[in-house]
């Protein structure tokens, strides 16, 4: 359904995410996690046809049914695309929604704008049936309310309401839990989950939190420096990782097991400023196992879709 | 409860302002009375023009009568020509308002276009050039813009008079013809001012997270702009709005001078120069109260604008 091919995203002469590659498939459910900083979100804005002015991608996005690569397509044709086939879900649900309109009439644009349906008086009834989708209550006394007495909870179902309007083939969500309690964040996944199986949509989910990838996730891309390092299934990725920063992760939410000094396991030093990264493996500044082979970049190893960028995966040298 | 709340501020705030006006006409020299009458006038008669004017009176005495009297709607009598101050004060509050009402609107039309075009291209060439010449429109007085305006419409094209006042029931057509050239002095200025604000405003509600999502349902940038951003940048844009008609108030004073319009701001500068200070004080109260007003409109449009000022007050 969406295929990715060595996308390129860079500031003026810097660049930020270099020749990332994947695709997803309908009905599949991959997700896209690294650090802050990694590049996930540019990786998914540039998918979306959203970054901003100063920034410029390369590469080719393709969505199935258009011929046009999407990476420089025109504004009539990516604006037609979005809310229609592609559509996001962003990560602060406080301040994502125009604090001076009515609940129901920001879900009821959505069916509006891509003339889904005919009046104003259907949009309005598919907005309730859309808000009562995502299990909100009392819909009617709910719609007619502003943003602001809506919790971040509603909002943002409210969000995946607006995002699920006209049926996308391809649903992106970035970090949209990060922002939420953790006693909300379970029912808001499973909303995600539902929304995007009954539709069978490619759904492309980005967070730092292994725990949601695993309880949401079929496929995993991990992303560092802006580059995707390794990929698999989750199950195999998150038990048996092979690239040392996948590792380093999932070492690194391992609250039970600490190291000598009897402290949680954390990966050295921090995710370098854009245009930082070293040369070669963009990890090795920060990799316990780094010797002189990875000052020379690692190719990609195994298949695309299982497969890392390692030149010593974990358990694969002595 | 929040709008009583703000009826008796303005209430307090107008009383406060009624008694300053008053003290500071009280503390300006000279005597009424023999600006009356001359300097030839015999002490007799200067006290017996002191009493029909009422200052011989006790300070005190003279606030609460005036004050009394504008409650009742008596303003008094003007010292010079014995005229009652009251209905000339509506007729020439009414002029001012149609001239101050026309600046207001010239300048929104002309502001908040300008400026969201200036705020949606401020990395473009055009949105600098905007940005550039209301800086530079900010800076010109408005009877300067008044007397080039004059020049360049009724002096050389002579398609508009160069000033004076039909009242609109008299001649409709007429009454435009004299309002275009002091409403666009007054408000072209203003407008310069106001686009600045809007520019900033429509900034700030470009980098919101909602305009995003409006994009992200498939607007394009600029229906995404006037659909989700223009009412929020609105609140802003109200508030130096409502500031600027106090100014536009005091600019009308001097624009109405450099028309021949007979408003507030000549009533005033004529009082000023015969120092009739009865009328002096009664025009300036009229002109306090009205900012006041214009403040509390304000405030109430505000929750018009944003439901979320609505709970909050």
């Amino acid at each position: 359904m969406l295929k990715v091919d060595g996308l390129n995203i860079a500031a003026g002469e810097l660049p930020l995410v270099s020749d990332v590659s994947f695709t997803v498939a309908g009905g599949e459910r991959v997700g896209l996690i690294g650090e802050s900083g990694s590049g996930k979100s540019l990786t998914a804005s540039a998918v979306f046809g959203l970054l901003s002015d100063d920034v410029s991608a390369a590469g080719s996005v393709r969505l199935e049914g258009v011929d046009e690569n999407l990476v420089g397509a025109s504004e009539n044709l990516l604006s037609s695309l979005r809310g229609s086939r592609l559509a996001m879900v962003f990560q602060e649900p406080m301040t994502a929604l125009n604090p001076s309109m009515r609940i129901v009439d920001q879900v009821a644009e959505a069916r509006l704008i891509h003339r889904t349906v005919g009046d104003r008086a259907a949009a309005h009834r598919d907005a309730l049936r859309l808000l009562e989708q995502v299990r909100l209550r009392d819909v009617a006394e709910l719609g007619r309310a502003y943003p602001h007495q809506l919790s971040g909870g509603q909002r943002q179902r409210v969000l995946l309401a607006i995002a699920l309007a006209n049926d996308p083939d391809v649903l992106i969500c970035d970090e949209p839990t990060t922002a939420l309690d953790v006693t909300v964040q379970a029912q808001l996944l499973d909303l995600i989950v539902k929304g995007a199986k009954e539709r069978t949509a490619a759904l492309l989910f980005i967070t730092h939190d292994l725990a949601v990838v695993a309880t949401v996730c079929e496929r995993v891309l991990v992303m560092y420096g802006g580059r995707i390092v390794e990929s698999g299934p989750v199950a195999e990725v998150l038990t048996a990782p092979e690239h040392r920063y996948t590792k380093g992760l999932l070492d690194a939410s391992d609250l039970e097991t600490v190291d000598e000094g009897g402290r949680l396991h954390a990966i050295a030093g921090a995710v370098p400023a854009a245009g930082k990264f070293p040369s070669g493996c963009v990890f090795r500044n920060r990799c316990p196992r780094a010797d002189e082979q990875c000052e020379v970049s690692p190719p990609w190893f195994g298949e695309p879709a299982h497969g890392h960028a390692c030149w010593h995966p974990v358990g694969g040298d002595a | 409860m929040a709008l009583l709340r703000k009826a008796g501020i303005f209430l307090l705030t107008l009383a406060i302002a009624s008694v300053l006006v008053f003290a500071f006409m009280a503390v300006l020299p000279g005597d009424p009375a023999q600006v009356a009458l001359g300097v030839n006038a015999t002490p007799e008669l200067l006290a017996q023009t002191r009493h029909a004017f009422g200052i011989d009176r006790p300070l005190p005495a003279q606030y609460t009568d005036w004050v009394g009297g504008l409650l009742t709607g008596n303003f008094g009598r003007s010292y010079i020509t014995g005229d009652a101050i009251g209905p000339q004060l509506v007729d020439r509050f009414e002029v001012t308002l149609w001239l101050v009402g026309a600046a207001t609107v010239v300048a929104v039309i002309v502001a908040v276009p300008l400026g969201t075009l200036a705020a949606a291209r401020h990395r473009k060439a055009s949105g600098t050039v905007v940005s550039g010449l209301s800086q530079l429109g900010a800076a010109i007085p408005a009877f300067l813009a008044g007397i080039v305006l004059v020049e360049i419409f009724a002096v050389s094209l002579r398609i508009l008079p160069s000033g004076g006042w039909t009242p609109p029931d008299a001649d409709p057509v007429a009454f435009l013809k004299g309002l275009v050239l002091p409403a666009l002095s007054l408000g072209l200025v203003q407008a310069a001012v106001l686009t600045r604000y809007v520019r900033s405003a429509v900034l700030d509600v470009l980098r919101e997270d909602y305009l995003r999502t409006a994009r992200a349902k498939g607007l394009k940038p600029a229906q995404a702009l006037v659909r989700h951003g223009l009412r929020n940048a609105a609140v802003p844009v109200m508030t130096v709005l409502g500031l600027q008609l106090a100014t536009l108030l005091i600019g009308a004073v001097v624009v109405e001078r450099v028309f021949v319009i007979p408003g507030l701001g000549s009533m005033l500068l004529d009082a000023v120069g015969s120092r009739d200070l009865i009328v002096v004080q009664d025009v300036v109260m009229v002109l306090v109260a009205a900012v006041l007003v214009i403040n509390l409109l304000v405030d109430v449009l505000y929750t018009v604008v944003d439901p979320r000022l609505r709970r909050a007050r």
